[in-house]
């Protein structure tokens, strides 16, 4: 090859990156979802006509990486490449061949080049409602957690499917919100595909198989030499889920191999009766970016770049739920999973690893009205989340994050855009004092949420809380992190149940008090300048700061 | 003709320039950041001797500084204190719950302005409709004045939830404050900000409160300076949105002037396409250590509310503060002269954020610097006489130039030192069109069919590349390029633009309502106005803010600028779905449409320009050399004759490949491109169609 093509190639790849992030903002821009417009859970990339993944936007969360990544084999399978023709979009929200739960559509779209097909466009988005039991745990199979939709064209040459649109409008509590984020999906998609096109031209390339290889082959080196440089061996850990029924152990033994690291979850707990089991394309999504993170964090996600990361999900595990398990809430045990494999490589590469944080990102779905309150119902109908979060773990060299989303990739919502689309009051969101984890670097602070009914009227909450029985824990000597805590703001400070759908009563609100992360490193070698700022800041209380940090 | 004077105070130089019946004088002298006035005050001096112009002659002053940007950038602003609602003081710090950077662990959030030691709560509480839901403990208010003065407080910001649709407690806590306290300078979100989302509300006005003492101390030194100096004309202030507003509303809002050396950089642009009559324009202006982009769209920038300042994630989106104000919306990424290329463990050329800056500056400058920038890559190409190079003030060594090539990409590749090179400037010019392009997909708008204006050093040298990679087939490369931001100055109306949240939905418009607030907005703008205008006529013109509803981003639409009937809220509606459709292709049915806010902008009309007129050919100049270069498309090496712009008369065209080279840059133009000097001494590159 010349010198010239070597370079060209590279442009290509910076190109082809440029492309997926112009899908995804696309997406942003067109999308109705508070999920997608303001919390970016989404993804979106570009595929060869194997199905394999040659680029991911950057925008986007980690749970679609890997999943998204597979979903696109199981659209081939049904549709081969060859079948498909123009202005076919392809949907399904399966969670078994998408992303993991019936709230997630993936749409997938051939891009065609002089009326041959030459690769295929894929995205993911979060939408606000599915039908069914809504986003939570109560399901006890997949068929009571909303609609569910095989893998169908949601548009055929163009020519939208009515029948699907149909089905779909009167299957959701926000039918005008889902008929417009499809249209959103497919419009990304074709987005991507022109710009495709048009890099195609560009270069005269006839397809783009030359480049995935080299792409490919990149990567994989690449990701090889990372792994190359971590000891060898072979580290155990595990981390408890407070669960639904029962608590949730999950384990996990990860070998470091010259050229690969692979992940067993033997021993981890069994099925859950309600949805918080997970299925394992979402296991290995997580699983994946928590090894990434810290091995490999500068490589972008491709098919070759993941491939290195091999995950062994024994049958009848949390991590390998089958179909019609329930699956709504799969992230609050699937989130778990970056500080599971970081307590593996704790053990080979301790300078490079936080300690463990927040992590579950604490949602609360908000219903109100008559599907809580029947006739007797004092506010209009509403179905509302927000996407919130507790502290992250404590990094070497540096305190952990306060109230920030990790590992999910979601922003939250202003509260007073939420307050604008449904009638509830935050009556508080702030930060959560002496909820850190102690250590010489600190985790992050977690924060405390009240929220009320407009006239403090009746409404409910779905919960998936996580981290109340089973706080963060620190490393290397640091302490653990605030456990989480969910009650009501009454006087005798009422306990909810962690998850699943209970009533706040008319005159109450919701209380929430979320976890902070755990702590690195012996708290007495904590910079007393630091800690001297955390208390004249409120954070860390003089009496805290004395026994635990031994100031003053 | 009396003269007008435009200063642009940037981070090394301030730049000058005068205009008088025509004529321009221009003049470059040091920022002195201790004292900026100073640097000021020398440069008018300076100009002022060369023009042989009385300073009593001026008699127009307009200005643009960095200083609130370096003050936010590098934390130097005034001890701030927030006061905000009862159970809601770590907004600043919570910000949108985000990592900007999905894989970095070791991620560096930005610190807010404000301690939380100094974010004061006090208990009230409004709904979204703007209801009292909790009244303001009033003694709560004033129990904060002494632990403010304790704490030497010297500014203070008030945001209180909703208060962009009821100002009434945050009005009532100042009212009270200034009793006890007068001289504390206060900034409300109401007026600061008067927009929906608390996070970005509250940081833009602990942001301006941050600035407000230094920016009100240094105007009245300017001020005083520019009397004793003998300049008595009004003195007015560019802002990020492109006007000009008076000195007293600058002290008042100074957060509004953030941007704008880069926004003069696009009104330039904007007069030189309505010059040409140019109406879909993308405005390219490269320096060394960043590029900007900006759509200019009918001869105005495109005007944006959502800004970030002082971002510490290397240019990366999310990592700045918020700030909502109106901005000439542009993109700005680390891609410069000055910028560095390295390999990645990927074996990918990155070019960039890093920049060599000025010293040691790129390896060529033979100053030390060992590490490849961008004007190493164009060197080893060829593009460069290294005798000739910033007009020849700068003598360039080409063997340093190839040597870092070899050592930082060259190597690790496999590639020769020149092909290196190539590599490196194909990269920086494929980021650079990439950013332009998901900037328009972010703005809503294409790129397609535009003309580039280049400007900057760097501007004309990657223009032609960056145009043929968005699909552009004209480039602009107009004269005065170096001092184009101050130029900017000359040309920017007295303006003023005034936002506000009214939720409506089409279903029940209430014309009635809309029509009560745009009069009031129309009145307030008006009045900032008046003061500099000096009866010069003005123009008002009037958008919504509209989306579908559930829709997360807006889109603009114009609205007549007079009192709205029923009859206009139906075709606003389709005017909506019209714009809809040109962007992504299908109307969404069956979705209402909701507006979020509307704008008002009042400003002095700009003198008409007639459209520049053709002129007859002329025949081209001789070369004056040849050089060698290195093409980044087909990477072949050719002569490319070498023209002196200064012998290029109007009419004349020369054929690509060539280099038109002048003293402050050089024009590239590219194999299958032809430069023409159209009637205005601008070089205009077409490019034949493939």
């Amino acid at each position: 090859m010349d010198a010239l093509a070597k370079i060209q190639r590279q442009i290509q790849w910076n190109r082809l990156i440029a492309v997926v992030e112009e899908q995804a903002q696309t997406m942003i821009r067109t999308a109705f979802s508070t999920t997608v417009r303001e919390a970016g859970d989404l993804s979106a990339g570009i595929f060869d006509l194997e199905g394999r993944m040659l680029a991911q936007a950057v925008t986007g969360t980690p749970g679609h990486v890997n999943s998204m990544m597979e979903s696109v084999g199981h659209f081939l399978q049904k549709f081969p490449a060859a079948t498909m023709k123009p202005g076919d979009h392809y949907i399904t929200n399966d969670p078994w061949l998408g992303t993991g739960h019936l709230h997630d559509l993936t749409v997938v779209t051939p891009a065609f080049r002089n009326g041959k097909i030459v690769g295929l466009f894929a995205n993911t988005a979060h939408i606000i409602d599915i039908g069914g039991l809504g986003m939570g745990p109560e399901g006890r199979s997949v068929f009571e957690e909303g609609l569910y939709i095989p893998i169908v064209k949601c548009f055929e040459e163009g020519r939208a499917n009515e029948t699907f649109f149909d089905f779909l409008r009167v299957g959701s509590r926000t039918p005008v919100e889902l008929e417009g984020d499809v249209y959103s999906l497919c419009a990304c998609n074709d987005a991507g595909a022109k710009r495709l096109v048009e890099m195609m031209d560009e270069f005269a390339m006839d397809s783009i198989d030359d480049l995935a290889a080299y792409i490919f082959d990149s990567s994989l080196t690449a990701t090889i030499a990372e792994i190359a440089k971590l000891p060898r061996g072979t580290h155990a850990a595990e981390i408890r889920s407070d669960g639904y029924e029962a608590p949730v152990t999950l384990k996990a033994s990860m070998r470091i191999l010259d050229d690969a690291i692979e992940v067993d979850f033997a021993g981890t707990s069994g099925l859950s009766g309600r949805g918080i089991n997970v299925p394992p394309a979402y296991c290995r999504a997580y699983a994946c970016f928590g090894i990434k993170c810290v091995v490999a964090p500068e490589i972008p996600n491709n098919w070759a770049s993941l491939a290195p990361f091999r995950m062994v999900i024994p049958a009848g595990c949390i991590l390998n739920a089958p179909r019609p398990y329930p699956v709504s809430v799969r992230h609050v045990v699937g989130q778990l999973l970056p500080d599971l494999m970081m307590g593996c490589l704790h053990q080979a590469v301790p300078e490079r690893v936080n300690a463990e944080g927040s992590s579950c990102l604490w949602n609360p779905p908000l219903r109100g009205g008559a599907q809580v309150s029947g006739q007797e119902s004092e506010v209009e109908d509403f179905e509302i989340i927000t996407f919130n979060s507790g502290g992250t773990g404590a990094r070497p060299g540096k305190d952990g994050l306060d109230g920030t989303a990790f590992p999910s990739g979601v922003r939250t919502m202003p509260v007073e855009a939420t307050e604008n689309v449904a009638p509830v009051i935050f009556w508080q969101k702030q930060l959560r004092p002496d909820s850190a984890g102690p250590g010489r670097t600190r985790g992050g602070f977690g924060q405390v949420m009240e929220i009320g009914a407009k006239n403090d009227a009746e409404f409910a909450v779905n919960a998936i809380f996580d981290r109340v029985a089973n706080p963060p824990k620190g490393r290397d000597g640091g302490g653990e992190g605030a456990p989480g805590w969910v009650g009501l703001n009454d006087a005798n400070g009422t306990v909810l149940r962690t998850k699943g759908f209970q009533v706040i009563p008319k005159g109450k609100r919701l209380l929430l008090k979320l976890p902070g992360g755990g702590g690195l490193g012996d708290p007495k070698a904590r910079d007393p300048a630091l800690v001297a700022r955390d208390v004249a800041d409120g954070l860390v209380s003089p009496e805290a700061a004395k026994r635990i940090y031994g100031a003053g | 003709m009396t003269a007008r004077l435009a200063v642009d105070i940037g981070g090394t130089f301030t730049d000058l320039a005068l205009e008088r019946d025509g004529q321009r004088w221009t003049t470059k002298v040091l920022t002195t950041p201790k004292a900026p006035e100073e640097g000021v005050l020398d440069g008018v001096r300076q100009v002022l001797a060369t023009a042989g112009i009385a300073a009593s002659e001026v008699s127009l002053l307009i200005h643009g500084t960095t200083l609130a940007t370096n003050a936010l950038i590098e934390r130097k602003g005034a001890k701030t204190a927030l006061l905000t609602t009862e159970g809601f003081r770590d907004v600043l710090a919570l910000a949108n719950e985000a990592r900007y950077d999905q894989y970095d662990l070791n991620i560096e959030l930005p610190q807010p302005l404000v301690p939380r030691r100094w974010r004061l709560t006090v208990p009230e509480r409004l709904d979204n409709e703007g209801r009292v839901l909790l009244p303001l403990d009033e003694a709560a208010v004033r129990a904060q004045v002494g632990f403010m003065r304790e704490e030497g407080i010297q500014a203070l910001a008030i945001g209180f939830l909703h208060a962009f649709v009821n100002p009434v407690h945050e009005r009532r806590a100042a009212e009270i404050l200034r009793e006890a306290w007068p001289e504390l300078p206060i900034s409300l979100s109401s007026e600061v900000s008067p927009e929906m989302r608390e996070w970005e509300r509250f940081s833009t006005t602990a942001a301006n409160a941050y600035v407000q003492p230094l920016m009100a101390s240094y105007l009245g030194r300017l001020k005083i300076g520019l009397r004793e100096a003998g300049l008595g004309c009004p003195l007015f202030l560019m802002l990020s949105g492109g006007g000009l507003t008076t000195i007293e509303t600058a002290a008042r809002f100074p957060i509004r002037l953030v941007e704008s050396g880069p926004a003069g950089g696009a009104i330039f642009s904007a007069f030189v396409a309505k010059q040409r009559g140019l109406d879909k324009v993308l405005s390219f202006d490269m320096g060394g250590t960043t590029a900007k982009v900006c759509l200019i769209d009918d001869y105005a920038p495109q005007a944006s509310r959502t800004f970030e300042v002082a971002r510490v994630g290397r240019f990366k989106k999310g990592s700045g503060l918020p700030l909502r104000i109106p901005v000439i919306e542009m993109v700005e990424i680390g891609a410069g002269g000055g910028s560095i290329a390295q390999v990645d463990s990927l074996g990918r050329i990155q070019v960039g954020p890093e920049s060599a800056g000025a010293d040691p500056g790129p390896a060529c400058y033979g100053r030390g610097g060992t590490k490849p920038a961008v004007t190493d890559a164009n060197l080893a190409l060829g593009r460069y006489e290294p005798t000739l190079f910033a007009g020849g003030s700068l003598t360039l060594h080409p063997a340093p130039a190839l040597a870092a090539l070899d050592a930082h990409v060259g190597e690790a590749l496999g590639l020769a030192p020149e092909m290196a090179a190539l590599g490196v400037i194909e990269m920086v010019d494929e980021n650079m069109a990439n950013a332009a392009r998901v900037h328009a997909i972010e703005s809503g708008k294409g790129y397609g069919g535009r003309t580039v204006i280049a400007f900057g050093g760097g501007g004309p040298v990657h223009g032609y590349r960056v145009a043929e990679k968005i699909g552009v087939t004209r480039v602009l490369v107009p004269s005065g390029a170096g001092v184009g931001s101050a130029i900017g100055f000359l040309r920017a109306p007295v303006a003023y633009e005034v936002v506000k949240s009214l939720y409506q939905r089409f279903a029940t418009f209430d014309v009635k309502a809309v029509n009560a607030l745009l009069a009031a907005m129309s009145a307030e703008a008006s009045a900032v106005v008046a003061e500099g205008a000096f009866d010069a006529p003005t123009g008002e013109t009037r958008i919504a803010y509209m989306r579908y509803v559930g829709q997360g981003h807006e889109i603009a639409v114009a609205l007549p600028a007079r009192a709205l009937t029923e009859a206009d809220v139906k075709a606003i509606r389709a005017a909506y779905d019209a714009e809809y459709t040109r962007f992504y292709d299908r109307p969404v049915p069956g979705s209402d449409v909701e507006v979020l806010s509307f704008a008002v902008t009042v400003a002095t009309r700009v003198a008409d320009v007639s459209p520049a007129e053709d002129v007859l050919a002329q025949p081209s100049p001789a070369p004056i050399r040849t050089q060698q270069v290195r093409d980044t498309r087909t990477g072949e090496v050719a002569p490319w004759s070498v023209y002196d712009r200064a012998q290029m008369a109007p009419g004349a065209s020369v054929a690509g490949p060539c280099i038109v080279a002048e003293a402050e840059t050089s024009t590239l133009v590219g194999p299958g491109w032809t430069c023409r000097v159209d009637g205005l001494g601008y070089l205009e590159l077409t490019q034949e169609s493939r």
